[in-house]
């Protein structure tokens, strides 16, 4: 098994999908067979791939580069073709490969309009490449591909195959069709915030060439980590990178305030689209935060922490507030996020192995929860023909286990502790509570408790949120339609799901069994400790 | 007239495989709601018969464990670690010790006689296996709550069965009030939770670990690294306990829980959910006994206040559920009050009487209701002739509650105010004799208005079916005897199962026979049944009339409930959910998207202007100039070309004299 | 005889000739002042010739080799002529514009 553990087995993850892509623009438009099974192999092979990671990773060194490669790629400007994962990355791997396949299985039946089963596919496994490289990539500009990679396929998506309603651009004299505005917002704001990610790139690329023995600068990252824990990258050029990487991560996060695209897009996309992008996308900020600036600039981010841990809990509480006011369910579910993700970023700004890790599970129990809950969503949406919460209500009535699934999932949002939500919340605040040495406390703790009343608000809208929705007596509109309960291939995409979300929540081993390790010599190697 | 203290010696075992397999009771429910969501709506019982059995097993294991206890005591606890973060480790397990094996006892007798009782009352009803199967969920998550070696397993227990409380209140979720009370149980458990988490990080992180024994430890050995946090932690922790115990002002959720169905009013809003704080407080005992100890005069106070302003609310209601509500938040005043004072086993041991009668209290309740088809005690009256059982069992569970000899509440609330008494608060001691009047007064009224008079609604009614009567017979015996298991002198089994605790921790003493105040005490609670005699039992035919007593200001406000409801609507959630949620949103959408809306307005004018002014009218017209002047250039030149030969022959002429001229000049 | 004498005659000669290039409407006419030129010059020709004999004697060669050109000029120019008034019944020049713009 050397081919598998030296690079073929992560690069088989991380192409495959977009090998199946180009198998399915040959297949014939007509051929949905085709299209389905190509779908479901090349999303499913990952998959089992990732589950054979599981079983041959090296639990107990878990901080190390495992599964990788390092190949010379652009050899002209020393971009290599370096993959590796650690215990950081390995969680988030698995679900990016988990979700792919079951919004594969779930779009089978579920095709949203213009039906384009062919285009729509490839997309997700484009889509799935991107994501799972972004995962891998140890190389800066390697990482750069994947990232923006991201944007092209969920760009296509939310333009073409979602909400074609017109909207109000809130302000302005400007009326475009959703699905139009969110797209170009959501792809210009992020690329907006990558260029600066890129330039910051760039510049520890050019300075890493002073301090290598070779003269010869690199865009690998562990070697920048390596430099950047001794402590050299200092000064104005030290804020200026972390500043521009932090524009570049923050957007995608998305930190507030930096946050407003998510619920247009969110909104406007298709379910699968919205699945993948709150399951996934979103990750990839908070991940290249712990991967790349935290360890890169150490010293840097001990000094923007206390902004970032004040931001962050701006957006768990504006996050809760702002849902409190939606009428529309997948824009509240949009809001919800941004509160998740603050208590994600709240981890990482305390720089300890506990907050670290809490926002690593946090991402996976988000990735999972979200995830499911846009599929709920999406299925309710499409069966509704509506998203206004005001036109809802009744629906445990109407299709009881759409109604039960929505109410487990909508519970472990507001992390109830059992179910995996929890864990990323309670160890960020206790994180808070104790942050790195040197850290404000005085920030961190008022950090804490506006975090834990964060937590009172989510459970707020949550429950008031199902009240509308799933509770009650349905209205006489529905009386008419034939609204069917959930099909195989929503229960055969939701179950997994489902016992995941259970089985982290008990058993959080699950996840922190892989991160702890990576977690501890992070935080040993960037902060001593 | 006090025994004295005695000296804490802990005569326990391992308790051998009884303790090592104790997990069982926690994980069966759990077992029994899965079975149930998936073949409950297959069974003849609807599932029921799969909790009950559950629940069975439960109490069968929890007496075992009782017994093995009281024989030989246990201190037993058995951790497995989950999850390692750093320092932090997470870790489930479970405790068999003297406190959690009477809370076992108590969660298992009471849940299965209820369970047996809820296979009667929810015959028929919309979701009944939905009902049987959240209801094994509350019980899992209880048990998770009380066999917690560690904080982090307690908050999950904690909100699990917040959870259950939802679900349960919120069971008839078709109207919204319902759904809406449910809702307000656990936002008003959350609020407080807030601090329930916080005191558990502040503690943990100090000390290092989650764990009971740990940080107990720190705190029996006034470890330096408790001293800036104890107080602090143990005000924390108290609040936590606030809101699950209903204590003021955090009670609000509890009157509107009773829109759940009866048994869930009994197990949980009587006899255990709303016990977890007051076991909170009795399982972090050693921190405020020490090290915490001079936060407690705020438990005393706090639990004081509750038992006052609840008993004074049960004497407005009508309903005959909400009576019995204010009345559990009342006496979950007095357990507050006792263990703030000290008195460990005091607190615990009305905790335990009170479980019994209060949780048969409910279930009569609940037989009236069925039977009566109505709530309120103004549809109710001369019920004891159709409801023998039903009315001696609440007779039984009333004298109990009321506190008259030799009942079970006697000899615990008798403790209570002993201990209240000898510690000092004898301030708190005579607003629990207070108490007692009023516990009496409006017990009496509630006797009276529902199983005396001339009935007065149009149901026809009956006794209810044996599986409900029969567990209500046990209760009413157990609201009988459950107190002779501590009377003072003569056996104090009570004081030793508790105690039985891994660290030693001071004020280890059980009141004795305080004869003044225990003749006081009875006293004004017979004058309180005397005097509700005197209001209530003449028959009166409207509610009006029934309440005889109404003083103008103090009626309106206890009706109003102190308005307390008002003001956290008007205060807290209104504009939470309104105003402010909605200023939040316009920010959003039209400050902070505005600017983004606003770059990519601006991008768009900055784009028209540069494309349509300074390229197309700008560069490209000096490239379309050139290339017009280029054409009429051409234009002008071809019109030499005449066709005409003289011309061309003139200007070849002219030409070449130029030519030579220039020639000529410049040679 | 001094050399100018003949220079002003050719001169003379030539300035007849343009002059009756540029105005005479007919073409034979034309022609014929073209004849004149070209005897001008060939005066010149031999004019330089006799006052150079020493130098240059190359003049009279060259005025025969114009003389023979004009004799093959003229007589394809008559023909040409002729051909134009049969086809346009006119030889005046002013007529005769058709290869123009």
């Amino acid at each position: 098994m050397a081919w598998f553990d030296n690079g073929w087995g992560l690069s088989l993850i991380v192409f495959l999908p977009i090998a199946g892509a180009l198998v399915i623009l040959l297949a014939p438009k007509k051929n949905l067979t085709a299209i389905k099974s190509f779908g479901l192999m090349f999303t499913a092979l990952p998959v089992l791939l990732a589950a054979v990671m599981i079983a041959r990773f090296d639990y107990g060194h878990a901080s190390t580069f495992q599964f990788g490669t390092n190949l010379s790629w652009i050899a002209s400007i020393n971009a290599r073709y370096h993959i590796g994962i650690d215990g950081i990355s390995f969680p988030l791997l698995v679900l990016s490969t988990v979700l792919t396949l079951l919004a594969v299985i779930y779009t089978f039946n579920h095709w949203p309009e213009p039906y384009n089963p062919k285009a729509f596919m490839a997309l997700i496994l484009v889509l799935g490449t991107a994501m799972n490289g972004t995962f891998v990539a140890l190389d800066l500009v390697l990482f750069f591909v994947f990232f923006e990679l991201v944007l092209l396929p969920m760009y296509f998506m939310i333009g073409i195959w979602g909400d074609k309603t017109m909207m109000k651009v809130p302000g302005f004299k400007i009326e475009a069709e959703t699905r139009l505005y969110a797209a170009i917002k959501f792809f210009v704001f992020t690329l907006f915030g990558s260029a600066f990610m890129l330039l910051g790139f760039l510049a520890l690329y050019y300075r890493s060439g002073d301090f290598l023995a070779s003269g010869a600068r690199t865009f690998d990252i562990p070697t920048l980590i390596d430099l950047g824990s001794q402590g050299l990258f200092t000064g104005t050029f030290a804020f200026l990178v972390f500043g521009a990487l932090f524009l570049g991560f923050a957007v995608k996060v998305p930190m507030w305030p930096l946050h407003t695209w998510l619920p247009d897009a969110h909104t406007a996309a298709p379910t699968v689209g919205s699945v993948l992008l709150a399951g996934i996308l979103l990750k990839l900020g908070s991940y290249g935060f712990i991967r790349i600036s935290l360890p890169i600039l150490p010293q840097e981010a001990h000094r923007w922490a206390p902004a970032i841990a004040i931001l962050a809990v701006i957006g768990i509480i504006y996050g809760a507030l702002a849902c409190l006011a939606q009428t529309d369910m997948k824009r509240l579910i949009a809001f919800s996020s941004v509160g998740h993700m603050g208590f994600v970023m709240l981890g990482i700004s305390t720089l300890t192995v506990v907050g670290i890790n809490a926002a690593v599970i946090g991402m996976v129990a988000h990735g999972l929860i979200t995830g499911l809950l846009f599929f709920v969503a999406g299925s309710m949406a499409h069966r509704y023909h509506t998203r206004e919460m005001a036109k809802l209500g009744g629906n445990q009535t109407l299709m009881p286990k759409m109604g039960a699934i929505l109410s487990f999932t909508a519970i472990a949002s507001l992390g109830l502790p059992g179910l995996a939500g929890f864990w990323g919340e309670f160890m960020s605040l206790v994180g808070s509570y104790n942050p790195a040495f040197g850290l404000d406390l005085g920030v961190f703790r008022t950090a804490m408790v506006f975090g834990a009343i964060g937590t009172v608000l989510t459970a707020g809208y949550m429950l008031w949120m199902l009240q509308r929705v799933n509770l009650g007596v349905p209205s006489a509109e529905w009386d008419s339609h034939a609204l069917i309960d959930t099909d195989v291939y929503e229960l055969t995409a939701w179950v997994p799901l489902m016992v995941l979300i259970v089985a982290v929540g008990v058993f959080p081993k699950l996840v922190f069994g892989a991160t702890n390790g990576a977690v501890v010599a992070l935080v040993a190697k960037a902060f001593g400790g | 007239m006090v025994f004295a203290a005695e000296e804490v010696m802990v005569h326990a075992t391992d308790g051998g495989w009884l303790a090592q397999w104790a997990w069982l009771i926690v994980v069966a429910p759990f077992v029994a709601m899965v079975a149930i969501v998936f073949f409950g709506k297959r069974m003849p019982r609807k599932g029921g018969e799969v909790a009950v059995g559950a629940m069975g097993f439960v109490f069968v294991y929890a007496a075992a464990l009782l017994i093995l206890n009281i024989t030989k005591g246990v201190i037993y606890q058995h951790s497995i670690q989950v999850a390692q973060l750093g320092n932090v480790s997470v870790e489930w397990g479970w405790v068999v010790d003297g406190l959690s094996t009477m809370m076992y006892f108590v969660v298992g007798i009471l849940s299965f006689l209820v369970f047996t009782y809820a296979i009667g009352y929810m015959k028929g009803d919309v979701r009944e296996t939905w009902f049987f199967a959240a209801f094994s969920l509350f019980v899992g998550s209880m048990l998770v709550l009380v066999s917690a070696p560690n904080l982090i397993q307690l908050i999950v227990g904690w909100e699990g069965v917040g959870l259950s409380s939802y679900l349960l209140i919120g069971h008839y979720w078709e109207e919204k009030e319902n759904s809406s009370a449910g809702m307000k149980a656990f936002y008003t458990n959350k609020i407080a939770d807030v601090g329930l988490i916080i005191g558990a990080i502040v503690l943990g992180t100090a000390v290092g670990s989650f764990r009971y024994s740990d940080i107990l430890d720190a705190a029996a050995s006034n470890s330096s690294v408790l001293v800036p946090v104890a107080v602090l932690g143990g005000v924390l922790l108290f609040i936590g306990a606030m809101g699950k115990s209903a204590q003021f002002p955090f009670h609000v959720w509890l009157p509107d829980a009773m829109a759940g169905p009866t048994p869930v009013s009994s197990l949980m809003h009587a006899a255990t959910m709303v016990t977890a704080g007051v076991y909170l407080v009795a399982r972090m005992y050693p921190l405020y006994a020490g090290m915490a100890s001079d936060m407690r005069v705020l438990i005393v106070i706090i639990g004081t206040v509750t038992l006052l302003i609840a008993g004074l609310l049960a004497i407005v209601q009508d309903d005959l559920k909400r009576v019995l509500a204010y009345s559990t938040v009342s006496q979950l005043g007095y357990m507050v009050a006792a263990l703030g004072a000290g008195g460990y086993t005091a607190g615990l041991f009305h905790l335990w009487t009170h479980a019994f009668f209060k949780g048969l209290l409910f279930l009569t309740a609940g037989s009236i209701i069925h039977a009566v088809h109505s709530n309120n005690m103004s549809d109710m009256g001369g019920l004891r002739k159709q409801m023998p059982v039903t009315f001696w069992s609440f007779t039984s569970a009333s004298l109990a509650l009321v506190a008259i000899i030799p009942f079970a509440g006697f000899f615990s609330k008798d403790e209570i105010l002993a201990t209240l008494g000898n510690n000092g608060y004898t301030w708190a001691m005579w607003i629990g004799i207070l108490g007692a009047f009023i516990t009496a007064f409006y017990m009496g009224r509630a006797m009276f208005l529902t199983f005396f008079g001339s009935y007065k609604g149009e149901a026809h009614v009956h006794e209810s079916p044996g599986v409900m009567a029969v567990p209500m017979a046990i209760l009413a015996v157990a609201s009988l005897i459950a107190g002779w298991v501590n009377i003072p002198g003569v056996y104090e089994g009570f004081h030793h199962w508790v105690t039985g605790r891994a660290i030693a921790f001071p004020s280890f003493s059980t009141e004795g026979f305080d004869v003044p105040v225990m003749l006081t005490g009875l006293g004004f609670a017979l004058a309180g049944i005397i005097v509700a005699y005197f209001v209530y039992f003449r028959d009166a035919e409207t509610q009006q009339a029934r309440d005889r007593v109404r003083i103008p200001v103090l009626w309106p406000l206890l009706e109003h409930k102190y308005y307390l409801d008002d003001l956290y609507l008007a205060t807290l959630i209104n504009p939470i959910k309104g105003p402010i949620a909605r200023a939040v949103n316009w920010t959003n959408s039209y400050i902070i998207d505005g600017i983004v809306n606003g770059a990519g307005v601006v991008a768009r004018i900055l784009a028209r202007f540069v494309y349509g002014d300074l390229d197309q009218k700008g560069i490209d017209l000096a490239v379309n100039t050139a290339a017009i002047v280029t054409g009429s250039a051409g234009g002008q030149a071809r019109r030499l070309q005449t066709g005409k030969v003289q011309q061309y022959a003139a200007m070849t002429v002219a030409g070449a004299v130029l030519l030579v001229i220039a020639i000529v000049i410049f040679t | 005889m001094s050399l100018v004498q003949f220079l002003v005659l050719g001169a003379f000669m030539f300035s007849l000739g343009v002059y009756g290039l540029l105005v005479r409407r007919n073409a034979v006419m034309v022609l014929l002042a073209i004849e004149l030129m070209l005897n001008a010059v060939n005066l010149n020709l031999i004019a330089f010739e006799a006052a150079l004999r020493t130098t240059f004697a190359g003049g009279q060669i060259f005025a025969i080799f114009a003389i023979t050109v004009a004799a093959a000029e003229v007589g394809i120019g008559l023909a040409i002529v002729l051909l134009i008034f049969r086809n346009r019944r006119s030889v005046n020049v002013d007529e005769l514009d058709v290869m123009r713009w």
